[in-house]
């Protein structure tokens, strides 16, 4: 499938699912938020250039945003972590960007460990980011640490669940 | 000049990344009107459509549930009706949403307009609701919105034919109250923590509260019409630091399953509004 469509796709699921299924799960305490929505930027190919991918979150943002019904919020928690994906990817495998073929980050591609250390660190970065500018509006230190570790942690579970379920770059390859 | 193309060649990215946060940051910290009004109708035009396509799935599932609920107001306003109600020749009848000019002259103050919901969240720190009746069927913002069993929030956009409501589940909400049985002013906010509760604080020690006490809206609200219930109270806890009580209040209304509401327009606010305006002139 072609690379462009395929993203266009995940890119509509991931808000349905975001929007009108997991915002609508009700939740077992207020720090326990279900956010799935952005591992669409975690899972982008590659070979993406460093502008277009900022382009892309800046855009992906403001549609969640006006479900959400929050300006500007999830666009800044997207574009900081768009921002900080390559030095990351960088960091954990050393290879150019133009070096990769249509692969996008899997356990796969980049092998078990990095894969995990790129998941964790970079939902870390945009759950830290999108709590914190809602810790500045409102709520205690103990709801931003409270609501940052729970989240967290709902988050990796999803997309633990979510890599065990989709066999992604099978058909690429 | 060479060197400026350098360095915003070399460093775009970063300037990219700079000018996208800035943008998402003010969108989020300013209280721009225009910004404000802008978003509001963006998002009304594309998220009321899609809205409107998935309620109607939802709704389908909850028609008995809504059924019963139309029948329970039926049943209220059957029994409201003249002909159920006998009144002796010495009685007279005190209409609470009417402001009597003299004693000729009856004023109505707030007119219903019935809308349905097309989107509601209750599980966020900031919760909206959409409604789907706009400007063009005279819905302005600042306008209250009471459901079947009590008040549910204040319009805080409008687009041609949707409107936003600020839910009372807002961390940003505030509505004034007071006790139906008896005195004391207080201020219903929300917490966060729960949607089936709300906080009334402000009300003072002197009055004597218990569980179960009914919470109703104010009378000194330019918005909402007095007497409409908000909830009832749950838990009474004593504010060790100020003379108040901070009370824990249920919801009248169940959040969770509201389908339809009324926008309560005040045919008076204008000339409130000018009243006030006075008072800034000077």
């Amino acid at each position: 499938m072609n690379l462009v469509v395929k993203n266009i796709i995940r890119l509509t699921l991931m808000l349905a699912i975001q929007v009108f299924v997991l915002n609508k799960v009700p939740p077992l305490h207020q720090f326990i938020v279900p956010y799935f929505y952005f591992v669409f930027l975690l899972w982008l190919p590659f070979k993406i250039t460093r502008t277009a991918l900022l382009f892309v979150a800046f855009g992906f943002g403001y549609l969640t945003d006006i479900f959400y019904k929050t300006p500007g919020l999830h666009v800044a928690a997207c574009v900081f972590l768009a921002y900080l994906r390559p030095p990351f990817i960088k960091l954990l495998l050393p290879k150019e960007a133009t070096e990769w073929g249509n692969e996008e980050p899997s356990r796969k591609t980049m092998g078990q460990l990095p894969y995990i250390t790129y998941v964790v660190g970079l939902t870390l970065i945009h759950n830290f980011y999108l709590i914190l500018l809602e810790w500045l509006q409102f709520g205690s230190f103990l709801y931003f640490t409270g609501k940052l570790l729970a989240t967290t942690l709902v988050s990796l579970l999803m997309i633990i669940i979510a890599d065990l379920l989709l066999s992604r770059n099978s058909r690429t390859r | 000049m060479h060197n400026v193309f350098l360095f915003l060649r070399r460093y775009s990215v970063f300037i990219i990344f700079l000018v996208m946060q800035i943008v998402a940051l003010v969108m989020l910290f300013t209280d721009n009107r225009f910004h404000n009004t802008v978003f509001g109708m963006v998002s009304n035009v594309v998220s009321g459509n899609i809205n409107q396509r998935v309620n109607r799935a939802e709704e389908f599932l909850s028609l008995s549930e809504q059924n019963k609920k139309l029948r329970e107001q039926n049943a209220v306003l059957l029994s409201m009706m003249p002909s159920g109600i006998l009144i002796t020749d010495s009685a007279y009848k005190l209409v609470t949403d009417t402001v009597k000019l003299d004693s000729l002259k009856e004023y109505r103050q707030y007119q219903y307009l019935s809308a349905k919901i097309i989107s509601n969240s209750v599980f966020l720190q900031q919760n909206y609701i959409m409604l789907h009746r706009g400007s063009a069927e005279g819905v302005a913002p600042n306008m209250a919105v009471v459901g079947m069993d009590g008040i549910i929030g204040t319009v805080v956009h409008v687009s041609e034919n949707m409107s936003l409501v600020m839910s009372l589940l807002n961390r940003q909400s505030k509505v004034i109250a007071t006790l139906k049985k008896g005195s004391g002013l207080g201020e219903v906010s929300w917490d966060g923590k729960d949607p089936r509760y709300l906080l009334l604080t402000k009300i003072p020690k002197t009055v004597v509260i218990k569980k179960g006490d009914t919470v109703v809206s104010s009378p000194y609200s330019d918005k909402f019409p007095p007497g409409l219930p908000i909830g009832t109270v749950y838990k009474v806890e004593q504010d060790q630091e100020t003379n108040t009580y901070i009370l824990l209040v249920k919801t009248a209304v169940d959040f969770y399953n509201v389908q339809h509401a009324y926008a309560v327009k005040n045919l008076l606010q204008e000339e409130m509004n000018e009243l006030k305006r006075k008072l800034i002139k000077e």
